[in-house]
């Protein structure tokens, strides 16, 4: 497993509690759009990956992050700066 | 061409969908005749008013009118100036004295008002590189202010003081960091635990902005706050007010005891570039402030008003954003919009105007009819309230 496979599968682990629709997680999978996100599940969510990695995510930096793919390299990119 | 408002049509739509059932637009009412700062004529009918910022029912005090319209004769109607170049008359001096006064502070500056004054101290004090971490359901004027100065935006849960805490620890070492925290959150009538967010900012190195502007001048032993009610006045290194809620005008403020502060009148550009507040709203406000300095016994009735309207809705079967009165404003949780509108509606049949609140201005999605409570209100008044609420809430099934 590689580092950014070890990464997303703590992301799809974190990802599944919010998945209130069951929906099909894959690296394209948009989180307001496709698993229709309100901003207070955005919020938790957020907490839930800075906890996780023990990072800090600014809303400026979540307001670029659209995708579960795009997640996943801006967390390995807050990790390597930590 | 694309039309640049078809980003509203959702919008537009709800609302002729809301409207089309027969409903009194909610957002639209006005009022014909002021009598007091509890009793407004609107559609021709005598109306409580339960939805103003009028806490310590400043509006009409005899002394506050009287220095109003002095100003009015001897300063004009307006400045025409910024408060840099040709705006700053002895009336804006004076109640910027006031204000020092009241909350025993070095420094104080006004502002055109309390939205400007948001905007115009966190844009300036935080830019690009400087964190600011703030309660998810901070107002407005505190999101658009660290838009404007570019800073970088770090949200907690609604009054989690661990949730802040892990966040300061995680700012990159060297950054610049300033909590917001508001002492009232003005949708649910919450108040902030201020004293232990407060400690745990300092000891991670953050500077503290506190919004006060629904506290002023009614919570605390002097009025100055949910700050000064726990005790924790001297750790907050600004304040924010307004002039629009207890102090019964228009306007907004800082007081701070930063030694740098006043440099801040040069480079905060919603102070400079707009126009000073009328001599005769700077006049009222003085003598509104110095006022609520002795003001112990309104304090008292207000809170007595607060508890008692709380316990009266809850009796009466209403579901209430907070489990305690903390402030006087007193949140009426409503199950959807449409359920919303029409208690609001059949309230405002009954002679009572509420705040109808909807998203996005309330937290987690809610419909609520916000109540603001009135020094002024008497306890007769609080009755026959609590009777319009039983009426209306019967008449719309929402009891």
């Amino acid at each position: 497993m590689t580092d950014r496979d070890h990464t997303e599968a703590k992301i799809r682990d974190l990802i599944d509690p919010f998945n209130k629709k069951g929906a099909e997680i894959s690296g394209s999978t948009r989180f307001a759009q496709d698993l229709e996100w309100d901003s207070l599940t955005v919020m938790d969510f957020v907490a839930s990956v800075e906890d996780e990695f023990d990072i800090l995510i600014s809303m400026n930096r979540a307001a670029e992050i659209e995708t579960v793919d795009q997640l996943i390299d801006a967390v390995r990119q807050l990790v390597s700066e930590r | 061409m694309t039309d640049l408002f078809s980003k509203f049509d959702e919008l537009i739509a709800l609302r002729e969908g809301l409207l089309s059932s027969g409903v009194t637009d909610p957002f639209n009412l006005v009022m014909e005749k002021v009598e007091s700062p509890t009793v407004a004529i609107c559609n021709g009918r005598r109306t409580i008013l339960l939805g103003t910022y009028n806490y310590m029912g400043m509006t009409f005090d005899p002394d506050v009118i009287a220095a109003g319209k002095k100003a009015l004769d001897e300063f004009g109607s307006g400045t025409t100036g910024s408060r840099v170049l040709n705006g700053t008359y002895v009336g804006h001096r004076a109640v910027e004295d006031a204000l020092k006064d009241f909350y025993a502070m070095d420094h104080a500056m006004v502002f055109s008002t309390g939205y400007q004054a948001n905007l115009g101290i966190i844009s300036t004090i935080a830019g690009k590189d400087d964190y600011i971490i703030l309660d998810i359901d901070s107002h407005a004027s505190i999101y658009d202010g660290c838009a404007m100065g570019n800073a970088q935006i770090v949200p907690f849960r609604h009054n989690d003081v661990e949730a802040l805490e892990k966040r300061l620890k995680r700012v990159p070492q060297g950054a610049g960091k300033l909590v917001v925290l508001e002492g009232v959150y003005s949708m649910l009538g919450d108040i902030a635990p201020l004293k232990e967010m407060i400690a745990v900012s300092k000891a991670n190195g953050a500077m503290v902005l506190v919004d006060e502007a629904h506290s002023m001048g009614f919570i605390g032993e002097n009025g100055r706050g949910v700050a000064e009610a726990q005790g924790v006045m001297d750790d907050v290194d600004f304040i924010i007010g307004t002039f629009s809620k207890s102090v019964g005008t228009v306007g907004g403020f800082c007081v701070s005891n930063h030694p740098k502060f006043e440099i801040l009148r040069l480079v905060c550009r919603p102070y400079v570039f707009t126009a000073s507040l009328p001599p005769s709203v700077v006049a009222t406000a003085a003598t509104s402030i110095r006022k609520l300095m002795d003001s112990a016994d309104k304090r008292a009735h207000l809170w007595e008003n607060s508890k008692r309207l709380h316990a009266g809705l809850r009796q009466l079967g209403f579901k209430l954003g907070t489990d305690e009165p903390q402030s006087a404003i007193i949140a009426v949780i409503m199950p959807d919009l449409e359920t919303g509108a029409a208690m609001w509606e059949a309230l405002l049949k009954e002679g009572l105007y509420v705040n109808l609140a909807r998203p996005p201005a309330t937290p987690a999605g809610m419909t609520l009819l916000r109540c603001s409570l009135c020094a002024e209100h008497s306890s007769d008044q609080v009755e026959e309230i609590l009777g319009m609420f039983a009426a209306a809430g019967r008449a719309t099934g929402c009891i």
